[in-house]
């Protein structure tokens, strides 16, 4: 039902929200820095002028004409070496951070570009205020040079890794935020999967029917919806829980079920004692569980057995769910795959490559389905 | 209106569910005999054949054969001459499906069954019963394009798009034959597997055909029947008979291939 379509609209969304603020994102940086290098030509010129005592209008002229000019020869001079570098696409997010060409052609552009830039913008200033400047190659003395040097070398410098590390900053909060809504919506989808409608309005339509023929039954389903439910939305916001609970809240699930499916379902349930307490993540086993019968005893016409067992094998533990329904490969329903991609997800989050699940043919004559999950346990 | 006499098949794999609705029709409609209680879509339609009922409750959802898939069967294969059973489809929760239900021409159940809401189908059917004085040799033209809709409203729809299959891989023996797609004539459900036809050679693949259909073109290929899917340039003609089925010779194959009544649709002069 809507499971599908929802997770299509969730793919969907970034991309086109990218597509959608398309050429005005790409140009609004550049402009930004443009606006940006001009407020700092205007803040250097008026720290020049106090400091040289020079008349404070003609100096802001000369210093955001120099400013503009060097955000301008830097700016494109980064982005032609990359091009440059990275005729395509692909190579250039290989290498370093995409736009940026790396340091030490990083350093060349800037003093390159802070020089032309210097250059371009006494010039720009001499048109502008008529006057005529002694820029440096035409100065006689070397400690002019290096004095105006310093003030546009060493500016461009720092604004150039201030501009950089901007966006090093708004690219990790972007990651992070995209982060912050994949788990939002996983845990959206994963709560819409435990309440799945089909199975609730089911389960709802036999409760109605067993408050007329059998009240006390119709209790205890009761009862169990409730803890069901009590679990899920609880299970949906907890990070662990101890492995009884989960087996406790699957035992709901298949009870509920069997009044549904009644002799068609059989169960059987094995947590030795000693790893009742094991912490696991909450509803890890309960996609698995519902595959079973949705994919497995479904659309068996006979039925047959679920069992869901717990072992130790030396600093793992293994969760076994086993069902003797019509097998992988037959199922007449074609999921969306979302339960054992999310199982899956889950534990390579929280336990990388050292959890693992498996799904397999049940290797003996009853056939159906095994489902192991390994996942790394803390010794007793 | 309760006098009237008629007989029904429920299919219904929830035993509590099955019992509410007969509970419920017994009550609104004493004359109705319960002809048969089934648990599963193959044995509604064996039943329903074999029965003859006036009216087939089927549950959309149920093990093996869904709903829908047995009112199909029955519609191929109901005898000629005799009137097709109406055909009530009960279900407790599918979304697409109810609006397609709204338009459609045959009836829906929602459990839990309702008592007013089974009334009003009750009377209804007993309307249409009476109204039919003698049997309609053709398949009503709206269930033809109910179930049609009905199909199509029912499947889910992928989260990725399927990709067309390009070859087939059957084994012979313990040997795998790649068959490209190009040389496929028609495909042939028999239960569990598809007999794939070529001018040359038949193979055998384990697949559900409703699987299959999801990577075949339907420019391409054409299901006919609800056991037989044919590749559209490989129809040499198609021919009427006067059941409404249509009998389809094919380039390049001695095979005669009949399109069932649901699917006659399909041939038409241009």
């Amino acid at each position: 039902m809507s499971r599908s379509i929802r997770a299509e609209c969730t793919t969907m969304l970034p991309s086109a929200m990218r597509r959608a603020a398309g050429p005005a994102a790409r140009s609004a940086p550049y402009l930004g820095r443009a606006l940006r290098s001009g407020v700092y030509g205007v803040i250097i010129g008026v720290a020049i002028a106090l400091l040289r005592r020079q008349s404070v209008p003609d100096t802001i002229i000369y210093s955001v004409g120099i400013a503009l000019l060097c955000w301008f020869f830097i700016d494109m001079g980064r982005r032609l070496v990359v091009a440059w570098l990275y005729p395509s696409r692909r190579a250039e997010s290989a290498g370093t951070r995409p736009g940026w060409p790396g340091a030490g052609w990083m350093i060349a552009v800037v003093l390159v570009g802070s020089m032309l830039g210097f250059t371009g913008g006494s010039e720009l200033g001499d048109l502008l205020t008529g006057g005529r400047s002694l820029y440096f190659f035409s100065k006689a003395d070397p400690r002019d040079i290096i004095g105006d040097l310093m003030f546009v070398v060493v500016p461009a410098v720092v604004i150039t890794y201030f501009f950089y590390s901007r966006e090093v900053l708004a690219e990790r909060e972007a990651s992070a935020q995209a982060a912050r809504r994949q788990a939002a919506e996983s845990r959206l989808r994963l709560l819409e999967a435990q309440l799945e409608p089909h199975m609730f309005f089911n389960t709802l339509a036999n409760l109605h029917v067993l408050i007329g023929v059998d009240p006390p039954r119709a209790q205890a389903m009761l009862d169990q919806l409730i803890s069901f439910l009590r679990a899920t939305l609880n299970g949906s916001r907890a990070s662990e829980q101890p492995l009884s609970a989960e087996f406790a809240r699957i035992r709901d699930y298949l009870s509920l079920m069997q009044v549904r499916m009644e002799d068609r379902l059989r169960i059987g349930f094995e947590l030795p004692e000693s790893l009742a307490a094991i912490p696991v993540p909450p509803l890890l086993l309960q996609p698995l569980v519902e595959n079973s019968i949705k994919h497995g005893l479904e659309p068996s016409v006979t039925g047959g057995l679920i069992d869901v067992r717990a072992s130790r094998d030396g600093a793992y533990l293994v969760l076994r769910v086993r069902d003797t329904g019509v097998g992988l490969g037959n199922e007449t329903r074609t999921g969306t795959h979302f339960g054992l991609q999310q199982v899956r997800e889950r534990l390579e989050t929280l336990y990388g490559s050292n959890a693992s699940l498996r799904l397999e043919p049940a290797g003996d004559d009853e056939g159906g389905t095994l489902a192991i999950i390994r996942l790394p346990a803390p010794g007793t | 209106m309760q006098s009237l006499a008629a007989s029904a098949v429920i299919a219904e794999d929830e035993p509590l569910l099955a019992a509410r609705l007969k509970a419920t029709l017994a009550q609104l409609w004493p004359q109705l005999r319960i002809a048969a209680e089934v648990s599963h879509g193959a044995a509604a339609v064996e039943r329903a054949l074999a029965l003859r009922p006036d009216i087939v409750f089927l549950d959309i959802r149920m093990p093996g054969m869904s709903g829908l898939e047995a009112a199909e069967a029955l519609a191929e294969d109901w005898p000629e001459g005799a009137a097709l059973p109406l055909i009530v489809f009960v279900t407790a929760y599918d979304q697409y499906a109810l609006s397609a239900f709204e338009h459609a021409a045959v009836d829906y159940v929602l459990k839990p069954v309702d008592l007013d809401r089974l009334g009003v189908t009750c009377r209804r059917l007993q309307t249409t019963l009476q109204s039919r004085e003698q049997p309609t040799p053709d398949l009503p033209p709206q269930l033809v394009a109910s179930l049609g809709a009905l199909r199509s409203a029912l499947s889910r729809p992928e989260p990725t798009p399927v990709p067309r299959l390009k070859m087939i891989q059957a084994s012979i023996g313990t040997t795998i034959h790649i068959v490209p797609l190009a040389e496929v004539l028609f495909f042939e459900a028999a239960d569990k597997y598809i007999n794939v036809v070529t001018a040359r050679q038949a193979y055998v693949i384990r697949m559900p055909l409703r699987q299959l259909l999801q990577h075949l073109d339907p420019h391409e290929f054409w299901q006919i029947h609800r056991a037989t899917v044919v590749r559209v340039e490989a129809i040499a003609t198609a021919a009427r008979d006067d059941t409404g089925k249509v009998a389809l010779t094919l380039k390049g194959h001695p095979a005669r291939l009949t399109a069932s009544r649901l699917y006659a649709h399909l041939f038409k002069a241009m």
